[in-house]
């Protein structure tokens, strides 16, 4: 049933979304995936539309995910399935285990589990830039449209770097790239 | 104000005007809660963040659910909390209403295109921040490395293995490394 998937689905991503948005990107790419909900084409759009609308990520993607696949329904189960997991475990913690997480045992699994979520995000980080440019492994096809647009990318937050000494805003390099997408695709 | 009203409003409007997630609300928080509303204290504050870095869920999700059971109890945490997500919950449900038919235009298609690009870099953009600000310690960068290589084999050949099955790998390791070099004599120190 559609409904139980889709709250078993993201009740599953937000137990396991340690690492913040980009954490759970990965996640909810394998969910998603495993059940057919939606192309990796369409994903990425999304994860581009919930970084430009306000909210946290994870919960933009559930709503979308939910909606696209049972309607206003399935949007509302999504969404609170991927909040219900940090509702009740900061609930125990504060009212409850107050020391829980100082646990050494509880903090040795953190040891494990944090550097393994920053493998996973930097591995899909890898995995979708090069398969924008090159195609994929089992159909490879080099892509010079994207090519070029990921260069002028890069390029422009490395100037923006060494003019303002500050970091390019998530919703600038979208910007630039849906017009860099408009002139040369 | 009725305070499970003020609750809502206040996550409500830093739901609304948060854009990117995660640490730009983290400030908006900051200064709604504790400094004007005073709801909270600074290092409660701090705790909270701490808190959040170590549970799963988005962190403004930690810190709403947080800051409304401070204020008002479990009635308050589920206000506070809904106050959060309502607003993008309501934006985003719209844009999928409209958003397949949007796709159909030639030119919004072409400008996804090269935002498809950008999701990528961003995504490496933020892998590559969070390996910098990482321990140098042997243990963790090892298993950094090797879900990082066990990842991409699994992208590469579509192997049938989650992401959550490699993270429960990496706790495992982690923890038998722990009980088998030094948790033994520190007994009786756990769960104090």
């Amino acid at each position: 049933m559609i409904y139980l998937d889709l709250f078993l689905g993201f009740l599953k991503v937000g137990c396991f979304a340690f690492g913040g948005a980009y954490g759970a990107i990965p996640l909810i790419r394998d969910v998603v995936m495993s059940y057919g909900w939606l192309t990796d084409e369409m994903l990425t759009y999304m994860i581009a539309v919930s970084e430009s609308t306000p909210g946290p990520i994870m919960v933009n993607l559930a709503t979308y995910v939910g909606s696209s696949q049972a309607g206003f329904a399935g949007a509302v189960i999504s969404t609170l399935a991927v909040v219900l997991p940090s509702f009740i475990i900061i609930l125990l913690v504060t009212a409850l285990l107050k020391t829980a997480l100082k646990n050494k045992y509880v903090q040795a699994v953190l040891r494990g589990l944090k550097p393994c979520v920053i493998g996973i995000v930097l591995a899909t980080g890898i995995y979708m830039v090069i398969t924008n440019c090159f195609g994929k492994v089992t159909a490879p096809a080099v892509n010079l449209q994207a090519l070029i647009i990921t260069a002028i990318l890069f390029g422009a937050t490395a100037a923006w770097k060494a003019i303002f000494k500050k970091k390019l805003s998530p919703i600038m390099l979208i910007i630039i790239s849906a017009f860099s997408g408009m002139l040369i695709f | 104000m009725n305070i499970l009203l003020d609750l809502f409003l206040t996550f409500a409007r830093i739901g609304l005007f948060t854009f990117g997630g995660g640490y730009a609300m983290i400030a908006m928080i900051n200064n709604s809660c504790v400094e004007q509303k005073k709801w909270i204290t600074h290092d409660e504050m701090m705790d909270i963040t701490v808190i959040a870095e170590s549970t799963p869920g988005p962190i403004a999700i930690n810190c709403a659910t947080f800051t409304g059971y401070k204020k008002a109890g479990f009635t308050g945490a589920v206000v506070a909390t809904l106050g959060i997500v309502v607003p993008s919950f309501v934006v985003i449900y719209c844009i999928s209403m409209f958003l397949d038919n949007f796709l159909e235009l030639t030119l919004i298609a072409s400008a996804f295109k090269g935002i498809k690009i950008a999701v990528g870099i961003l995504i490496l953009d933020a892998a590559i921040t969070m390996v910098k600000k990482m321990h140098n310690k042997k243990l963790p960068r090892t298993i950094m490395v090797c879900s990082c290589m066990a990842m991409l084999c699994i992208n590469i050949f579509s192997v049938n293995f989650s992401s959550i099955s490699l993270m429960i790998v990496a706790a495992a390791v982690s923890l038998t490394v722990f009980i088998l070099n030094g948790a033994p004599q520190q007994k009786g120190g756990n769960g104090k």
